[in-house]
């Protein structure tokens, strides 16, 4: 289940993703940065996106699993719902699934980016917590 | 912010003394008390953080509309000497590269259409692609986008969009020179493919607004402005292409900078040496953006004229000035009476050119640079003139908004879309949005007071009042 919420910035939004698992928290700040864009219900999952890069750094894993996204979002006009990662030491495989921007979709407001900034991969005694701030 | 970090050096111009042990270059706060007690304290942090980039040059300085951003604060200015180790940073440009903002000015009067705006805000909603997942008519092949990544406007001019006229009234006349496409990945090519001439959302907006008070008049009658006139005004950046090459430097760069010996006092700093293979090319990639994002506002300029053509077929929209606000360019600049070439990054902060420089069009050169403060869709906005001072004490910078004052997340909190946008019209300010939560998250109310900006700005002898605009359209993305 991809749990997200929200922390203040002066002038983007920060994104928290939690899960079980470190994979489950990059999924709910996946969930957290589009929920952003559009009502997440409102998305069917007519078609997927495949992506998978190489990464060491957690953090910069949780930047670049992000942009990803927006990047494959942005180049084919897909808003995106629903998200799944595997991680095997430093190499990453993600698939998410979207459709197209429908005229009746309630629209939110674009995510340009992931960034650096409050960027934190954590475990606690509840599971993993992903944050960064993303500029709209 | 709190004000026992800072000294007074005037009303509108504050520093934060060294705290033992701390290594860094000096800062500067440009704004009022009011302005500055209710910054937060992060303001100063990223600023500091600025100063501790090697080859600063001066100080690093936050304009009055300054807010919490990533790596800069918005509204930060530093200068750097690449022949001192100097820097280029990603996180001090922005991933919105070159995002910026235009003013056309009308030959229509307020009272001559008063009768027809609810015509053109519907007309305006319709030919303008604003928003999340809007694309633009015109679809270029890689070929053509590396033809408008080296070009800039001058490209969209030549392909019909925007007329010859408008490129003297563009910073560096429409063309950014050193760009290099080849820096620029497929992937952000193939992300502006859908992208040319679309506003985008947040902050962006394409507004219609009246002169509603002149405050300079030699400058005024510079700018062709009167009382009543109609002006249109366009803020918006470099799109998915700039956002691609904005973060993908930043992430770069970031990992470079060990390698590079440069020990980042936070990540979203992310840098390179200007003088190195990794600086190069990230300004090759940005002046490229720089371009798009002119290229961009040209062709939203011309959908503009189309639909006021259509509507007031007498109407002629001149372009009164184009200027970024979140770029790094080589300038030359003065410093302790010595003529220097630095690298100045202006995030969230406007170019501000003093009478007499020989950047500006000629029309202008006597009353300096327009300067454009945007405020929210529910106050006003400002047209100042750059001061000759600013060179001296910010180099030849000044605000750029209101700036936020309150978080998005707050902002959704306190106010409903579909009830801001009623309200404002029954002000008189026709908004059309698609998004109910963008219009809630840019409430007029989660801004800085713009008049106690613009006022600073002056006070701070960054840039003079004009005129101050009321909206009376907004098109928000």
């Amino acid at each position: 289940m991809t749990v997200f919420s929200y922390f203040d910035h002066d002038a983007d939004i920060g994104v928290i993703g939690r899960g079980r698992t470190l994979e489950e928290s990059f999924e709910g700040a996946a969930a957290g940065t589009f929920a952003i864009m559009a009502d997440l219900a409102q998305v069917r999952a007519a078609r997927s996106i495949r992506i998978e890069f190489e990464e060491e750094d957690l953090e910069l894993a949780l930047v670049t699993w992000l942009n990803t996204l927006l990047a494959e979002a942005g180049t084919y006009g897909l808003v995106l719902g629903r998200f799944r990662l595997v991680r095997d030491n430093s190499h990453w495989q993600g698939e998410a699934w979207g459709e197209p921007w429908r005229e009746d979709m309630d629209r939110g407001v674009e995510v340009k980016g992931a960034t650096l900034t409050m960027l934190r991969v954590a475990q606690g005694p509840e599971g993993f917590e992903a944050r960064c701030v993303v500029d709209v | 912010m709190d004000m026992s970090r800072l000294r007074k050096l005037n009303d509108y111009c504050w520093t934060a003394p060294l705290t033992p042990g701390e290594e860094r270059g000096p800062v500067l706060l440009y704004g009022s008390e009011l302005l500055l007690v209710n910054m937060d304290d992060k303001v100063l942090e990223q600023i500091t953080n600025v100063a501790r980039l090697p080859g600063l040059v001066g100080t690093a300085m936050t304009m009055p509309d300054a807010h919490w951003g990533y790596g800069f604060p918005i509204g930060g200015v530093a200068a750097f000497d690449a022949d001192q180790g100097g820097i280029i940073s990603a996180g001090g440009v922005g991933i919105d590269i070159s995002c910026g903002i235009r003013t056309l000015r009308s030959n229509l009067m307020l009272h001559e259409v008063d009768g027809k705006l609810g015509a053109l805000a519907d007309a305006l909603y319709h030919r303008i692609p604003a928003g999340v997942g809007e694309e633009g008519e015109l679809k270029l092949s890689t070929a053509e986008l590396d033809a408008v990544l080296l070009e800039g406007a001058e490209w969209a001019v030549r392909h019909g969009y925007g007329d010859p006229e408008d490129l003297e009234y563009i910073e560096e006349r429409g063309r950014m020179g050193g760009a290099h496409p080849e820096s620029v990945s497929d992937l952000a090519k193939r992300r502006q493919r859908g992208e040319m001439g679309t506003l985008g959302s947040g902050n962006h907006y394409l507004e219609v607004q009246v002169v509603d008070r002149i405050h300079d008049a030699q400058a005024a009658t510079a700018y062709g402005l009167q009382e009543g006139q109609l002006l249109i005004t366009i803020h918006c950046g470099s799109r998915g292409l700039g956002h691609q090459i904005g973060t993908e430097y930043l992430l770069s760069l970031a990992k470079a900078g060990g390698r590079l010996g440069i020990a980042l006092p936070e990540r979203g700093l992310a840098c390179a040496p200007i003088h190195s293979p990794e600086g190069q090319q990230y300004i090759g990639a940005m002046n490229a953006a720089i371009n798009v994002a002119l290229a961009n506002r040209e062709m939203l300029t011309q959908l503009t004229r189309e639909v006021f053509g259509r509507i007031f077929p007498d109407s002629r929209l001149e372009l009164l000035y184009d200027v970024s606000h979140n770029t790094c360019k080589a300038e030359s600049h003065k410093v302790d009476g010595v003529e220097r070439k630095l690298w100045v990054h202006r995030k969230g902060a406007t170019r501000a050119f003093g009478p007499g420089h020989s950047a500006l069009p000629e029309r202008y050169r006597a009353v300096g640079q327009p300067v454009i403060i945007g405020g929210s869709m529910g106050t006003g906005s400002y047209i100042l003139a750059g001061m000759a001072e600013s060179e001296e004490r910010a180099f030849s910078s000044a605000s750029h908004g209101a700036g936020r004052a309150m978080s998005r997340h707050q902002a959704l909190k306190q106010w409903h879309g579909r009830e801001l946008i009623d309200e404002l019209a029954g002000r008189g300010i026709l908004i059309r949005t698609r998004s109910m939560r963008g219009a809630a998250e840019e409430a007029p109310g989660a801004y800085k007071d713009v008049d106690l900006v613009a006022e600073a700005t002056e006070k701070a002898g960054l840039a003079r009042r004009v005129v101050f605009l009321r909206p009376k359209v907004c098109i928000k993305g």
